[in-house]
């Protein structure tokens, strides 16, 4: 019975996506690029569109604007067919052209990006892949295209990592842990049960996450393998065992357990599964997340009366308090970088997602929504997702870091919550 | 057929690592504590192997008792951003108490929270709100080895609602 609803399971998800993709604000000045559809071989059809997929990738960071399809005077496949003064009179940046072909495994493509007012290819490359992988190709072309003009890594082959909720009949839910490409496509169901499953967490490598679920109807961290399947529990102590948070260099996790009288901050060794005991309080201690030197942690603290973002020492267990603007900050998550912070933030009852500059303690809040919580940054810095209410449903939304880009990510099943952006992949 | 496989590989991997662990388990005094670390690795319900505070949760009452416990108010609601037993709250409790104190059964307390505010903050506020009616039960005679405190957080409301009237449903410790 299990295995056909798995059966039954894959089915669905191949056959619509969960998650769709709704811009709702772009930047002021969006660099205008056209992207013309590749050319390919006589007699290959591409299961997807490259540079449909690498317009989409582009125009999702906001700092790009594509220029649409049927207004282009001409659909150019190689470098003499391309004419710079059609493009300029159009008002177009930038150029990419392309081409397709079949290998004996699957695809490969080559491209070519033009710099339409010095009248220049400034970049030409080629990707190839599996016959499934063609929307890997895509996003790696937009990674190199991103990164050619924004002098910034490219974060568009990234996966994510979200929970769904789906009511069943009385308060009965239906819990999914998803993984899915970082505009939603290809989501796989990693697990499905009637208990609940929250934060996610990858690990540095991005091949193993952590996470909590109730599935024994406790809570319990559980450590996954993605490309074995294999799971493990790892903790399952009286009480919370929960916020797991992977050290950068991937030896520790940090988390959450109440096994000796209230919620404390602990640190697990990976490899000999010993915990150490980093913060001792009487408060609610919760939320960790490491610095980039693998050597100290912030977390959410009630020790002061109301939570807010406190910074401690591993070694020494020395605590230092980060945040002072606001009676609620809570679920801090450090930028690449180290230089700052995001985090939930309320005002006048309303919980926005922040950014706080550790150097000058300076506070912008991003978002305008009321209910928004569990803020994931790209491993590039350029944009966060993080959990909100859209028409009464939860659904997933990004902001970029200076907050001129937004866009909402809804599901067509249920309620979705806890995004988790992965590190880079390649 | 895949899945089945899968399984069993699950299970070859998990006693491989069984194995591994329980010759290089290092107990170290203090604040450090690896007994716990196999638990789990066995893919069973409730792992167990030394969780002190899980043993003898058996939850199996007798029929009569929870006919008896139908009759009572077995959830109890909480004010916004406290876990202080409203006067309502504890009226209700005693009557539990009373009925508790003549069984042997164990209690399971599960707390939740509101959907404001962080989801790993809020587990930690419905473990509160669960361990202040766990206190209250002790200070009037339950011991404390027949009580388990669970907390769902925000995760298993009450009401799917938005607002205050579903958001104080949600605040509340379930006794099970």
């Amino acid at each position: 019975m299990r295995i056909f609803i798995a059966c039954l399971l894959l089915f669905t998800s191949l056959a619509r996506a969960e998650l769709t993709i709704e811009i709702t604000r772009g930047s002021d000045k969006p660099v205008s690029i056209a992207i013309v559809p590749f050319g390919w071989e006589k007699g290959v059809a591409l299961p997807d569109d490259i540079a449909g997929i690498v317009s989409s990738d582009l125009h999702r960071s906001g700092q790009f604007e594509p220029f649409k399809r049927e207004d282009m005077l001409s659909q150019p496949k190689t470098d003499a067919e391309v004419f710079y003064r059609d493009w300029r009179a159009l008002g177009v940046d930038y150029l990419v052209i392309g081409q397709t072909k079949a290998t004996e495994t699957g695809y490969a493509a080559n491209y070519a990006l033009f710099d339409v007012n010095q009248q220049r290819k400034i970049m030409s490359g080629d990707e190839s892949g599996g016959r499934s992988n063609v929307r890997d190709i895509a996003h790696a072309i937009s990674d190199r295209i991103y990164e050619k003009i924004t002098n910034i890594k490219g974060a568009f082959g990234t996966k994510l990592l979200y929970v769904s909720a789906r009511r069943l009949e009385g308060n009965a839910q239906m819990f999914r842990l998803v993984m899915s490409d970082i505009d939603g496509a290809r989501e796989k169901v990693l697990l499905e049960q009637r208990e609940p499953i929250l934060t996610p967490s990858w690990s540095p490598n991005g091949k193993i996450i952590a996470y909590v679920s109730f599935e024994t109807t406790r809570p319990g961290v559980y450590l996954h393998n993605l490309e074995t399947g294999q799971r493990i529990q790892l903790t399952n102590y009286p009480g919370i065992n929960g916020s797991p948070a992977w050290s950068p260099d991937g030896k520790s996790l940090a988390m959450v357990l109440s096994k000796d009288g209230n919620p404390e901050i602990y640190v697990m060794d990976i490899k000999s599964q010993v915990l150490r005991r980093v913060t001792n309080h009487f408060a609610i201690d919760t939320e960790p997340d490491w610095m980039e030197d693998s050597k100290s942690l912030i977390f959410t603290s009630d020790r002061g009366g109301k939570p807010q973002i406190y910074k401690v020492d591993v070694a020494t267990g020395r605590v230092q308090r980060l945040t002072f603007e606001g009676d609620y900050n809570a679920r801090g998550r450090v930028l690449a970088g180290g230089q700052g912070i995001v985090m939930v933030h309320r005002v006048d009852g309303k919980f926005h997602i922040a950014v706080q500059d550790l150097k000058r303690g300076r506070v912008s809040i991003l978002t305008e929504t009321t209910l928004d919580e569990s803020p994931s940054m790209a491993p590039n810095n350029s944009i966060l997702l993080y959990a909100t209410k859209y028409n009464g449903r939860g659904v997933l939304a990004a902001v970029s870091i200076d907050g001129n880009v937004q866009y909402r990510l809804p599901s067509e099943y249920g309620d979705v919550r806890e995004p988790a952006w992965s590190p880079f992949l390649r | 057929m895949k899945n089945k496989n899968l399984q069993m590989l699950g299970v070859v991997f998990s006693a491989v690592l069984l194995a591994a662990c329980s010759s290089t388990d290092v107990e170290e005094g203090g604040e450090v504590n690896s007994g716990q670390s196999l638990s789990g690795f066995d893919g069973s319900v409730s792992g167990g192997s030394g969780a002190a505070g899980a043993q003898g949760f058996e939850q199996n009452e007798p029929a009569a008792e929870e006919e008896q416990m139908a009759d009572l108010n077995s959830v109890f609601y909480f004010e916004f951003d406290s876990s202080s037993l409203t006067a309502d709250a504890r009226a209700d409790l005693d009557a539990q108490i009373d009925r508790l104190r003549d069984s042997v059964g164990t209690i399971r307390l599960e707390g939740h929270a509101d959907e404001r505010g962080t989801r790993e903050y809020n587990i930690a506020l419905g473990e509160r709100r669960a361990q202040a009616v766990a206190d209250y039960m002790v200070l009037n005679g339950i011991s404390r080895y027949r009580i388990e405190t669970v907390s769902y957080g925000e995760e298993r409301p009450l009401s799917f609602g938005q607002g205050e009237s579903a958001w104080s449903e949600n605040r509340r410790v379930e006794l099970k």
